[in-house]
């Protein structure tokens, strides 16, 4: 089967836009248009950098944040699997091969199944302009390219048992050589209630500015939650099982008084040892007030009753 | 004592305190900070004053055994090492913060790096400020009893260093170590024996 990157598939306001334009201009040449998108094959093997231009359907966030510049997206990355030094996940994580991948997707479902990346890539994919705000109290904001993890979980049908989602990024330390360091227990475990991996907001991101995602980024899949500390974003993801217990991730087993299961952004809960009330958005000089949850605060009603203190 | 030598050593710390100053400036105005420069900024200026302020702590013990050229550059090292902590303070208050002085209250509330942080620079200023010959004439005695706490300043400032990671880091483990290597050394005993294995050896 023929892999699709996701750059070759139009975000549907690029799509519009340029429907709009055509019509404008009276001429409805589809297939001329069509033609323009580029159906480039990418060549065979392992490692097949994505050599198409970064781009993003709009120039900011819906609160009118602007984008941080791909450059930066692509060259500030907290990824221990490769490097504890920011700054060194690009070099460590260079000839990281994601090709051929498979996500295994089990446990309290009735269809359980392993998807070859390509049938990933063959659903819809959509670019979600999302704020990330890391646990360190820095902040981007990055034009993802994914599917709603719901997509994939109606497709594995999860049984009435099933609480929770647990994923696990790819355990290899001849490539991830940060992983024969003890700082960690690897592979890395995140985890979500299951009606926050339901919520629509919750994006498996295949790429990013139209591209497909770079190592250092997580590739080939990584999830994101917009509304939750960058930690929980966890990449390179081999498996996905839906469980009955709370997972216990990889930073709650390290420092369970620092880092909880929620990790819901949250400018009113401090981290033990810093303050989460503001932060520095990459790129820009002055602090920004954290907003609670991020600004998503159309999730606010999932933690209804909740005490956020005690559930951080 | 030469006095070539200790010219040798004056321009030794001068030139590389000023090769930082001017390196950093340089790459912060060209933009070669990478792509966190306001954090680079903050993260460099504190290396720099941590590296001298643990400098300033070893001419010292280097005299306690014997090798006293070193003092000569000791009040250098020292400032250099509250210079790059106000620019610390500077690039983070300043830049990093903009002064936003409802912010900065909350985050010497909340953040116990910044408090110690903030410390650690309340403690430097008044070593900085009897810095003079004359503050030292004048305070006699209590100059050096005041001067101690250079050493609990060190203390702190590794700590600030170590919390500012999320989990336990080489750099400031090791700042740590050369910080207990120095205090070893300034205790009697340790003094003592160290002091008379350098006699034995013949004098150059």
């Amino acid at each position: 089967m023929k892999k699709i990157h996701p750059s070759e598939i139009t975000p549907e306001h690029v799509y519009l836009n340029r429907r709009q334009f055509m019509i404008g201009l009276g001429a409805l040449t589809v297939g001329l248009a069509l033609g323009a998108c580029g159906t480039t094959t990418p060549p065979a093997g392992s490692v097949t950098p994505d050599t198409t231009p970064p781009q993003a359907g709009a120039a900011a966030d819906e609160l009118g944040n602007a984008l941080t510049a791909y450059d930066t997206v692509v060259s500030y990355n907290n990824y221990y699997e490769f490097s504890l030094s920011k700054e060194g996940v690009v070099p460590a994580a260079r000839n990281f091969v994601t090709s051929p991948w498979e996500v295994a997707v089990g446990g309290l479902v009735r269809q359980p199944r392993t998807f070859a990346m390509e049938d990933l890539l063959a659903l819809e994919q959509e670019e979600r302009i999302y704020r990330l705000r890391c646990v360190e109290a820095w902040s981007m904001v990055v034009p993802w390219v994914g599917f709603p993890l719901h997509q994939l979980l109606a497709l594995v049908e999860p049984t009435s048992q099933a609480r929770y989602v647990r994923f696990e990024t790819l355990y290899d330390p001849e490539q991830m050589p940060g992983q024969n360091s003890s700082v960690l227990q690897w592979p890395y475990v995140e985890g979500l209630r299951l009606d926050e991996a339901m919520h629509d907001l919750t994006l498996l991101a295949t790429g990013l500015y139209g591209k497909s995602l770079t190592p250092q980024n997580g590739a080939p899949i990584r999830l994101v939650v917009p509304w939750k500390y960058g930690f929980k974003y966890i990449k390179s993801i081999v498996r996905i099982d839906l469980v009955e217990e709370m997972p216990i991730s990889a930073w709650m087993r390290a420092a369970p008084q620092e880092y909880g299961f929620y990790a819901n952004v949250n400018p009113d809960v401090p981290h033990p040892r810093w303050s989460q009330a503001t932060e520095r958005r990459i790129g820009e000089a002055g602090r920004r007030d954290t907003l609670l949850f991020n600004g998503y605060e159309e999730v606010a009603s999932l933690y209804a009753g909740m005490d956020l203190r005690e559930n951080y | 004592m030469a006095r070539p030598r200790t010219l040798l050593l004056r321009v030794l710390v001068h030139g590389a305190a000023l090769l930082l100053l001017a390196g950093l400036a340089w790459a912060y105005w060209q933009g070669l900070l990478g792509p966190d420069p306001v954090g680079e900024l903050t993260r460099r200026t504190g290396r720099y004053a941590i590296i001298f302020l643990l400098l300033s702590l070893v001419p010292t013990v280097a005299a306690a055994l014997r090798f006293r050229d070193l003092l000569r550059v000791r009040r250098a090292l020292g400032l250099y090492a509250f210079f790059f902590t106000l620019l610390h303070l500077l690039a983070f208050a300043g830049v990093d913060y903009a002064f936003n002085l409802a912010q900065l209250a909350r985050v010497i509330r909340e953040d116990p790096r910044v408090l110690v942080g903030v410390i650690t620079l309340l403690l430097l200023l008044p070593l900085a400020m009897t810095s003079t010959n004359a503050a030292v004439r004048r305070l006699g005695k209590n100059w050096k009893r005041l001067h101690r706490l250079a050493y609990l300043a060190a203390g702190l400032d590794v700590l600030h260093y170590a919390l500012n990671f999320k989990e336990l880091r080489i750099l400031p483990v090791l700042a740590g170590i050369v910080l207990v290597l120095l205090l070893l050394v300034r205790l009697p005993p340790v003094t003592r024996l160290l002091g008379r294995l350098g006699s034995r050896q013949p004098n150059p």
